[in-house]
């Protein structure tokens, strides 16, 4: 397995107190395979993002326990050079919003160079050469000519592609995208998310795809992890979790959503909010806001229950949501 | 499901009455089914670019909105769908007298409202309101809920009086699904679909007929959009709303819309009824948005074709001749360089009864089914069974048996 | 990074409880937060503490000084501490420690009127600027490019040498002539930042007048930058009136400032160092106390914190 992670606990220590943003987390990305991680704002699904990438902020966050297994080495007992090593070099990053993410006072290229000259000790204009090159393999037009330009010089969608490129310069082992395409529009939404998948084929690496957008998960993903108040309330793979959902917020969250191909009727809606994370309800977390709920839901937090192999869910009635659809 | 609103009541059925034949009447360009409310004629709106501090000159001209025509109906909702930059957002400001048009007319009940000011316009306002896109800056962090809601009276004094002011933002307040409690709090003790609902009750206070709602619910958690929109949705039958409705969101604006207007770089390329764009889109540009939404259904992978654009859009200070779509578009040719496509119904389509004979801004329009009809694609919660075997007659296949499909093999002469 | 803020923030929003069912909490608006804050910040209780007692005896001195600063008495010149007069006294033969107490009242009035002066003209200015634009802000941020050119003691030098007067007001004026581009860019900065929230539009939209929308939502929301801005401009403003004093052009004899003192003492600096002691002690520990407390208040008022 490329990347496991382990019963990952993560809090922020705020003034109002702490709050538990990752209780929890079990999942494992191998070789190849995409792994979309799925939740709403406040569900964990990036903490835990940063707490593998190790780019979380410490303070306010603290982790509180787990591991975070990648090649088989607890990344959370190494030390911090060995860990920035990793970085970068084995696993990546792209962020949504790269506008921000990238320098605004040097060029693309010299961004892009700036990772041969510093982890493969290539002189600048071989490292030049390489930028090109990448910016050719996002499909950047006239990469050549583009390659002194400086990020806002570029459109939403192209800003992305370098992103892409720098987060595979170095031909890591795992990518972490973080609602990539969020920002952009469907038309480059669409390109966007094909370049990702066609690279990721190509280097055979790992893909932590990050979104609270189930229709952009459903063409990419491999499986799916469904997070909710810093848990993993549903994991299965892409096919079946869409066909017939084990969870009651996976099935709530699957028919809240309108569809292009239906007009009218209300929709579904999953009533009340997403929880506080100061103040997680006791038991299940979703147990408020569920229809199914029962006494037992809320006394004990519900174990994830293997629903099929390869397919987990953490509600006392798994059976029941599977079969009333 | 609220207390009483029979103060309302009257509107309630006005809303309906006016609703009703639009479902069934012809869109295109004015609805059918009485004296559009709102009417939109040849709408610009040019940023001029300057350099310079203290004397500036002009080096070119931003053209954000470039020729805009549409109709409103009482109680109907017109939703605007396009990319980022098309104009949709400067149309919506527009229509709420936020931004003055650099040419063009916008009338309401036939008075054009665009070069009003003073008292005049006041009166307007109170009819046309807005919903804004970020329920985070769209509230004043110093003010209480009450004093946002209760702002509209303060400034139209007329409508209520001191007095009965304070029960009317509880009113709202319980209409829009808050607890009238609330009304001394501040707007950051509220999550985002709360605060999303304050800036609806504000939009509400003056009893307007039109709410222009700029991307209302895309900065809202998945699980809280359906929340407001379904809010939207019982408001415009409880008060007879007519909605502008502005969204990048293609499947929301079918859910919402009674008819569809599609931009593209500051025009509208294409507008008609929601089942004649979603089902029987002819312009190349909506076929490839409405081809380029990811569907959450992982088995519509085969069943889809996708068109994937290539390229950005071009910039709305140097747009394209001709057609703006041509530079990203798989079918254009030299006309498309030379003629600007008006938006009319296509000459091929002209003479038939099919539904995808409406404005359509292209020279080559044709019809493109890229939406799966529904029933094809499965939905949790669902019987799932049969669609199995139905899917396997791919997209490709009519199942709308009404109106039949209208290839251009329907062109033959009446 | 900006991922771990926006999941941080998230938590910060989510209100009491969903709907209703939640602790009932007593509703409380940005600047009672930013007072609660405040209250708990010992860098703010101390240089409170400080500036009260500071105000306190500029408006009655002779509350802790019993003594004339101008009853003088050539023939003590320069003596050290002695019992009544516990810091001795200046080359005049004047009570340092009478003349200290004294000094307050002039540094703290400079101070305060000069910021007020100075709040209030740049406000006002650089506020309408921003919020109208156009030609007149223009005008306004190249008069403010070219008053930023104007070194501050040269021109209170030139400015201040032709005036004849011993009073405060020559002083206060200089420092609000100088001052109020500095806090009218401020301003207008903030102004045209809160200008731009949708709120603003909102109220617009609703048919809100300018003075409607300029003092119920800019004003209340581009105030923050201003007051903090002011408040360490305050301690400044002290430490300049003392400087042009210590110069011969600010405050002039007969009138008490420890810019005053503390230049007819640097002669004696090496036989009676305490006469430059106390007057200097005593600016240092104002302007100090006033600089604390503006970076108090803007840690309260940061938004980036809420």
């Amino acid at each position: 397995m490329l990347l496991e992670v382990r019963d990952l606990h993560v809090e922020f220590h705020t003034r109002e107190g702490v709050a538990k943003a990752v209780n929890g987390v079990n999942y494992s990305v191998a070789e190849g395979e995409t792994l979309a991680v799925l939740g709403e704002s406040g569900s964990g699904k990036s903490v835990t993002a940063q707490a593998v990438m190790g780019i979380l902020d410490m303070p306010p966050g603290k982790i509180g326990g787990g591991e975070i297994l990648f090649k088989g080495r607890d990344l959370l007992k190494m030390k911090k050079d060995e860990r920035r090593k990793i970085r970068g070099q084995e696993m990546a990053m792209i962020f949504q919003d790269a506008l921000s993410s990238l320098n605004p006072v040097l060029s693309v290229g010299e961004q892009l160079g700036e990772m041969f000259v510093v982890h493969r000790g290539m002189s600048h204009k071989d490292a030049k050469l390489k930028a090109v090159e990448l910016m050719d393999r996002v499909r950047i037009p006239a990469a050549k000519e583009r390659v002194g330009n400086y990020p806002h010089q570029f459109s939403g969608g192209m800003r992305q592609r370098i992103m892409i490129a720098m987060a595979m310069a170095l031909e890591p082992s795992l990518i972490i995208a973080d609602e990539p395409t969020t920002a952009l529009d469907v038309t480059v939404q669409a390109q966007v998310m094909d370049l990702l998948a066609e690279l990721q084929r190509e280097l055979n690496m790992g893909l932590i795809l990050i979104t609270h957008d189930l229709g952009v998960v459903a063409d990419v993903a491999d499986k799916i992890a469904v997070m909710y108040a810093g848990r993993i309330v549903e994991s299965a793979p892409v096919h079946e979790i869409y066909r017939a959902p084990a969870h009651p917020y996976t099935k709530g969250l699957l028919r809240s959503i309108p569809r292009l191909d239906q007009k009218g009727r209300e929709l579904y809606a999953i009533k009340g909010l997403p929880p506080n994370l100061l103040h997680i309800p006791p038991g299940c977390a979703f147990n408020p806001r569920c229809p199914m709920a029962q006494e037992i839901c809320r006394g004990e937090v519900p174990p994830l229950f293997e629903v099929a192999e390869h397919r987990e869910s953490a509600c006392y009635f798994w059976k029941e949501t599977l079969d009333a659809r | 499901m609220h207390a009483d609103h029979s103060g309302r009541e009257e509107a309630r059925e006005e809303g309906e009455k006016a609703r009703a034949p639009l479902a069934t009447s012809r869109a295109g360009s004015a609805a059918a089914g009485g004296e559009p409310i709102l009417e939109v004629r040849d709408l610009v709106k040019h940023y001029p670019l300057t350099q310079g501090i203290v004397i500036k000159k002009q080096i070119g001209t931003v053209k954000a909105v470039d020729g805009v025509s549409f109709d409103l109906a009482a109680g109907e909702t017109l939703g605007i769908v396009g990319e980022s930059g098309c104009g949709k957002s400067t149309v919506a400001k527009m229509l709420v007298h936020l931004e003055q048009p650099t040419a063009g007319a916008i009338k309401y009940k036939g008075e054009d409202i665009t070069r009003l000011s003073g008292r005049a316009l006041k009166a307007v306002r109170r009819n046309i309101q807005m919903v804004f896109q970020d329920p985070y800056t769209s509230l004043n962090p110093r003010m209480t809920v009450g004093d946002i809601i209760g702002e509209p009276y303060e400034i139209h004094p007329e409508v209520a009086p001191k007095g009965e002011r304070r029960r009317k933002v509880q009113d709202l307040l319980d209409v829009v699904g808050l607890n009238p409690e609330y009304i001394n709090r501040y707007p950051h003790q509220f999550s985002g679909g709360q605060r999303q609902r304050i800036g609806i009750a504000r939009g509400l206070a003056l009893n307007p007929e039109i709410i222009v709602a700029d991307e209302p619910v895309s900065a809202l958690d998945v699980s809280v959009q359906a929340q407001v929109v379904n809010l939207l949705d019982r408001l415009q039958a409880e008060f007879g709303l007519a909605y502008v409705f502005i969204a990048h969101d293609l499947s929301i604006v079918r859910h919402i819309s009674d008819r569809v207007g599609v931009m593209y770089l500051g025009r509208i390329v294409e507008i008609g009824s929601d089942e004649q764009i979603y089902e029987h889109p002819t312009h190349p540009y909506t076929q490839a948005l409405l081809s380029a939404v990811p569907v959450p259904d992982p088995a519509a992978r085969e069943h889809r074709e996708r068109i994937i654009l290539h390229g950005d859009v071009p910039s709305p200070a140097n747009p394209p001749s001709g057609c703006r779509f041509r530079t990203r578009c798989w079918k254009a040719q030299e006309r498309c360089e030379l003629e600007v496509p008006l938006l009319a119904v296509p000459a091929v389509f002209r003479l038939t009864e099919s539904p995808a004979g409406h404005d359509s801004a292209c020279h080559f329009a044709e019809e493109k089914q890229v939406v799966p009809p529904e029933g094809l694609l499965e939905m949790p919660g669902e019987t799932a069974g049969e669609t199995e075997t139905e899917a396997e007659g791919g997209p490709s296949q009519d199942v709308d048996g009404e109106n039949g499909p209208a290839p251009s093999g329907s062109t033959r002469a009446g | 990074m900006d991922l771990a803020l926006e999941e941080g923030t998230t938590l910060e929003r989510t209100p009491g409880g969903p709907e209703g069912t939640g602790p009932a909490e007593k509703p409380h608006s940005l600047w009672s937060d930013a007072w609660r804050d405040l209250r708990r910040n010992p860098v703010f209780l101390i240089s409170s503490l400080v500036i009260l007692f500071l105000v306190i005896i500029s408006i009655w001195p002779s509350l802790i000084a019993d003594q004339d600063p101008l009853n003088c008495n050539l023939g003590k010149a320069q003596e050290g501490s002695q019992p009544g007069h516990p810091f001795g006294f200046d080359g005049q033969g004047c009570d340092v420690y009478t003349r200290t107490v004294y000094g307050a009242r002039n540094s703290v009035t400079v101070g305060v009127c000069a910021t007020l002066g100075v709040t209030l003209l740049g406000g006002v200015l650089g506020g309408l600027a921003g919020f109208f634009g156009g030609w007149w802000d223009s005008v306004l941020s190249r008069i403010t490019d070219v008053f930023f050119g104007i070194p501050v003691v040269l021109g209170g030098l030139v400015f201040l040498s032709v005036v004849v007067s011993s009073t405060v007001w020559p002083v206060i004026g200089f420092i609000v002539l100088l001052g109020w581009p500095q806090v009218a860019r401020i301003a207008r900065g903030s102004v045209i930042t809160a200008k731009q929230n949708d709120y603003v539009q909102a109220a617009r939209a609703l048919g809100a007048s300018n003075t409607r929308m300029m003092l119920r939502h800019v004003a209340p929301n581009a105030v923050a930058p201003v007051i903090v801005v002011a408040t360490i401009a305050l301690g400044t403003y002290i430490s300049l009136e003392a400087t042009l004093s210590f110069l011969g052009v600010g405050l002039k004899p007969p009138a008490v400032s420890w810019g005053i003192d503390i230049s007819a003492a640097s002669q004696y600096i090496r036989n009676a160092p305490h006469m430059l002691l106390w007057p200097a002690g005593a600016l240092a520990v104002t302007v100090l106390a006033f600089i604390m407390l503006g970076d108090a208040v803007r840690d309260a008022l940061d938004p980036k914190l809420r």
